[in-house]
């Protein structure tokens, strides 16, 4: 994994996958070392994504690295219209990787071919966010011991939610069962389901979930926004229908676990917060020490 | 004496002709082949009657002979097509082309919000499904397929 980009999950077999897994282990033990110093990271936002952005510079400080870059475009000099070619290259020299966000797909995989140090794609339009995925794998791995065999749920926008995508693709190694549960507007495009048929993966699709939730290993939730809808009745009639609260867990399995990538809006009833089975805020402590494994991979420092 | 006339003009002595090009992709064609920047002298015809394609257009190039990643490119917009080498007048060798596992150029990624369509990269495709063009780009990972197939 040394020197190389992390542009999309399928970028790692599932070997390195488990690598970088066991790495963030390491991390989670010990996260404030010494061992990125003297190393410049460039955090590249071309569209603000404060979250995701100060996860990164979180893992890259408590290992004693430096940061470089720029929150959104309009203070970059994309603004006078330099090429994202141009941009890449330059910061290319002051920096020993660059870590970036950018609102059009394939600008990141683009990004690592112009590029003379690793790139860390950290979104690129609705197309990938690798480091989400991993995130999302670390925290399955460790609150069920195992990757293996897991009946995982995919709750809300199926249709358009790149997380849901990712972990589908990454999960889809380790023999688990999906069931999806979303609006008709919003389920799981044809392509994925071709792709786990192909796989001989299991999964069902559903439009209701408080009956079969007692079956779930993993609970995964989604944030379904008002404007992907054509009519915006339908989304008033569906809204309430998928959102979790905490009587809903009662009965279910002792290991489930609830994660969403965050924000968070409705769908997840703040009464849920308390409740042991609710994750998602340490999925997004898990974050940190994932975006250090990775970090540390590439610069083969680990 | 007519038919003589046509003769003399369209026989090579040493080329290739590309025959079974559906009459509307023959510009693509010549476009994707680069032809208008060769020196050579070439004929083409087209909205001839075709009995599998209505009508269809055809190329014959002199002194020109292409290599199978060079010629498989236009399987995208002719995949009838069929090459006949000729060399000293006869028919010396006939095939067929095949949509390759790569595609660079040519074709633009149906995305708009690939930043192929938005800033100055040559578009990538992995061949996905060669019967129902299916083209993945390799930047944005979306599908391009038949339908929404443009040639650049």
């Amino acid at each position: 994994m040394k020197n190389k980009s992390l542009i999309s999950i399928n970028d790692y077999t599932p070997e390195e996958l488990l690598k970088i897994i066991d790495i963030a282990g390491e991390f989670e033990k010990n996260s404030v070392q010494d061992i990125l110093k003297g190393k410049v990271i460039a955090t590249l936002f071309f569209e603000p994504s404060t979250r995701t952005r100060l996860s990164f510079e979180s893992a890259v400080n408590r290992l004693g690295g430096r940061i470089i870059g720029f929150t959104d475009a309009s203070s970059s000099s994309v603004k006078k219209g330099e090429s994202l070619k141009d941009t890449i290259r330059t910061v290319s020299n002051y920096c020993d990787l660059i870590v970036m966000r950018h609102p059009l797909e394939g600008s990141a995989r683009y990004a690592s071919e112009v590029a003379t140090v690793p790139v860390i794609n950290a979104g690129d339009g609705a197309n990938q966010h690798p480091t989400q995925c991993l995130l999302d794998l670390f925290s399955i791995k460790k609150t069920q011991g195992t990757l293996e065999n897991l009946n995982i749920f995919l709750v809300g926008d199926l249709k358009y939610g790149r997380t849901v995508h990712s972990l589908l693709m990454a999960m889809s190694n380790f023999n688990p069962t999906f069931n999806f549960i979303s609006p008709d507007e919003l389920k799981i495009p044809d392509e994925y389901k071709l792709f786990l048929d192909n796989k001989g993966i299991k999964y069902y699709e559903h439009s209701d979930f408080s009956e079969i939730i007692l079956r779930a290993d993993i609970v995964y939730m989604t944030r379904i926004q008002k404007e992907r809808f054509s009519d915006p009745m339908e989304y008033e009639k569906v809204k309430n229908s998928y959102v979790l609260n905490n009587d809903m867990l009662t009965g279910t399995k002792e290991n489930l676990k609830i994660l969403h990538p965050l924000p968070r809006v409705n769908e997840i009833s703040e009464d849920v917060d308390e409740n042991e089975k609710a994750y998602y805020f340490t999925q997004a402590l898990n974050g940190v020490f994932t975006r250090q494994a990775i970090i540390s991979s590439i610069l083969g420092l680990k | 004496m007519t038919d003589k006339r046509i003769l003399s003009v369209t026989a090579i002595k040493d080329g290739t002709v590309i025959d079974h090009i559906p009459a509307k992709s023959l510009f693509k064609v010549i476009s994707i082949l680069e032809l208008d920047t060769l020196n050579t002298q070439m004929t083409f015809g087209t909205n001839f009657n075709s009995k599998k394609l209505g009508r269809k257009a055809l190329i014959k190039i002199s002194n020109k002979f292409f290599k199978d990643e060079e010629i498989d490119k236009i399987a995208l917009v002719a995949p009838d097509a069929k090459l006949n080498i000729i060399k000293d007048y006869q028919v010396v060798e006939k095939r067929e082309v095949e949509v390759p596992d790569k595609i660079v150029g040519i074709v633009k990624c149906m995305n708009p919000n690939c930043v192929t369509n938005n800033e100055k990269v040559v578009t990538k495709f992995d061949v996905v499904s060669k019967k129902d063009v299916a083209l993945k780009c390799c930047y944005c990972e979306k599908i391009t397929d038949q339908e929404h197939l443009k040639i650049i």
